[in-house]
């Protein structure tokens, strides 16, 4: 059974259909990536489901239940999480701080004993603060809990990203780019992580460029060209379609692909 | 003492050492009366902090509620029979449901949307104190009658420094407090990135709703106490340009920095004292002081101050 289906969505600016009749879905411990070339409409679908923008046409569902419209946090209570390819870290937290502020569903946030610290604030504190640090070291980010955020580079950001998305103990993850930016070492442990995560039964739906990846460890694929469905099926289908081969891999990728 | 490592019991040590021990160096009784007004706006200055430094959200008309909680001890003994100390929490509890009402729709703004906003907000409160004259007095203000706690008289500015110092004490233990909780974590996290904040399942509409409240609180209990401590109030401490000095309060001090809204107003309050002799050039000094304190410490006094020693300790 599916956790997140995403039927028919359709989005527009300004007359323009970013994203014309998609659908989607994806199930628990499934892969399922979404692929095309610059612009297809991969981010902009991601905006959609996650509740950051809104559809013009199309209807989402969040395990079994219509949850079109919702806003990210409501979305993200019924156990959506994602990242972004734009980073969005916390520039001026920690990064300890950034993952705790991943598991704010998971704590309880009452502003009266805040403003007074009650002992329970305390205790919580410390549980949030104990998960962080473990989720941290997931993602190889253990040695720089206490840093500035903002003071990580750019490969550093997005596992900190995927950090903080995890925290919150989601149904399913959204990873839009998770290894852009990052070398060959750094990309072959977040490919090792998304199978973990996976195989934990996590849903996720992964948007990446590094075809080599995006082969290996997906279950499905779904290519988007202009917005529109282009192809959709397992790696191997995808990769022997000719439709794809001329919109979107090209011989370049095409090569890349086959070598995966 | 396991207690001292923690940084929120380090830094009110050192703010309680401070006002215990200032009155040492004091040369006359003037300068209970300064520090007493220092004091006072420091604690609307935290409060504002909370808003702007910890939530990134502007506010442009905070002396709106700097005056609801002067006016309330005023208006409450003088019309209503409500004893002083009584309209002190009367009047936040008023200012916090104001800022309730008002901030919903107006934090939906964002930005230069939000400051206008704020600013409209403030010069509605002023304009209401001023034209309300039956009960505010109108322009000329209006007298407040002293605090009376179990039969002793609140009077002298020594007894006002002290309770002015307690009070601002415990709010700098608030605003510490909240720094490293869910709820100041949610404030900051907005701060950085609204989307990614929404993401995380922060409901951000709400949590701009909750830093707005306690910034309104705090305005409102630093305005009863000038108001209680000065014996007279009137419509300049709601207006638009007090508002303006708390918010170079707290962006001077440093945004984030509790130790930089105390230090912000400071600056503000003893500046122009230091300042008078220069006479009719009094304003132009501050003025460019301001200025040139901005361009050489961007993010505040404080935060400046700890970075050029954080690097002088490094070998
Ligand atoms: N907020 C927006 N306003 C107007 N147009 C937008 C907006 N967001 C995206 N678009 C447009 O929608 C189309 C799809 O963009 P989107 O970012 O979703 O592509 P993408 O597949 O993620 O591309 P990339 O691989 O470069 O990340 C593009 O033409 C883009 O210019
Ligand atoms: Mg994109």
């Amino acid at each position: 059974m599916s956790v997140l289906k995403a039927t028919d969505i359709m989005l527009a600016f300004g007359g323009v259909k970013a994203i014309d009749a998609v659908s989607f879905s994806v199930a628990a411990g499934e892969i399922l990536s979404i692929i095309g070339p610059n612009g297809a409409g991969k981010t902009t679908l991601f905006n959609v489901v996650s509740g950051v923008y809104r559809s013009d046409e199309g209807r989402v569902e969040l395990a079994g239940e219509d949850v079109t419209g919702l806003p990210p946090d409501r979305l993200a209570a019924r156990g959506l999480s994602r990242t972004f390819q734009n980073l969005q870290i916390f520039q001026r937290m920690t990064v300890l701080e950034n993952v705790m502020v991943g598991r704010h569903l998971r704590e309880r946030c009452n502003l009266f004993a805040d403003l007074l610290r009650l002992p329970s604030v305390t205790r919580q504190n410390r549980a949030t603060r104990d998960a962080a640090r473990a989720q941290l070291e997931a993602v190889g980010l253990g040695t720089s809990a206490d840093k500035l955020a903002g003071s990580l580079d750019y490969g550093a950001c997005k596992r900190l990203e995927i950090a903080r998305a995890l925290a919150a103990e989601p149904k399913v993850l959204l990873l839009d780019e998770p290894a852009a930016g990052c070398n060959a070492v750094e990309t072959r442990d977040i490919d090792e992580l998304i199978c973990r995560v996976a195989a934990q039964g996590l849903a996720v739906v992964l948007v990446e460029h590094d075809m080599r990846l995006v082969m290996k460890i997906s279950h499905r694929i779904l290519v988007l060209d202009r917005g529109r469905p282009l192809a959709d099926g397992t790696p191997r289908e995808v990769r022997d379609n000719p439709a794809v081969l001329a919109a979107y891999l090209g011989s370049h990728g095409a090569r890349e692909a086959g070598r995966a | 003492m396991a207690w001292l490592s923690d940084r929120r019991a380090a830094t009110l040590l050192v703010f309680a050492v401070i006002i215990a021990a200032l009155p040492l160096v004091f040369p006359s009784g003037y300068y209970y009366r300064v520090a007493a007004l220092v004091f006072v706006s420091g604690f609307a200055a935290i409060g504002l902090n909370v808003l702007m430094g910890q939530a990134g959200q502007v506010s442009l008309g905070h002396a709106g509620f700097f005056g609801i909680g002067g006016y309330a001890v005023a208006i409450g003994p003088a019309h209503l029979g409500i004893a002083p100390w009584a309209a002190t929490p009367i009047g936040a509890v008023l200012s916090a449901a104001l800022a309730y009402v008002v901030g919903r729709p107006i934090l939906r703004l964002k930005g230069h949307y939000l400051a206008i906003a704020t600013l409209g907000f403030g010069m509605l409160v002023a304009l209401v104190i001023t034209t309300e004259s039956r009960w505010t007095g109108g322009p000329d203000g209006m007298p407040v009658a002293k605090l009376v706690l179990f039969g002793w008289r609140a009077t002298g500015a020594s007894t006002w420094y002290w309770i002015s110092g307690a009070v601002l004490l415990i709010g700098a233990w608030i605003a510490l407090n909240l720094a490293e909780t869910p709820t100041g974590r949610a404030f900051r996290a907005l701060h950085d990135s609204e989307v990614a904040a929404r993401v995380a399942g922060i409901d951000v509409a709400r949590v701009k709703l909750q830093a707005f409240v306690v910034a309104a609180v705090y305005a409102s209990l630093a305005g009863s106490l000038l108001a209680m401590m000065n014996g007279f109030i009137n419509p300049d401490q709601a207006g638009f340009l007090h508002s303006v000095e708390l918010v170079t309060m707290v962006v001077l001090g440093g945004l984030g920095s509790v130790a930089g809204a105390i230090v912000g107003a400071a600056v503000l309050v003893t500046l122009p004292q230091l300042l008078t002799v220069f006479q009719e050039y009094e304003n132009v000094m501050l003025g460019l002081i301001i200025i040139v304190s901005m361009i050489f410490m961007r993010d505040g006094v404080v935060p400046t101050a700890a970075r050029l020693l954080a690097r002088r300790g490094q070998p």
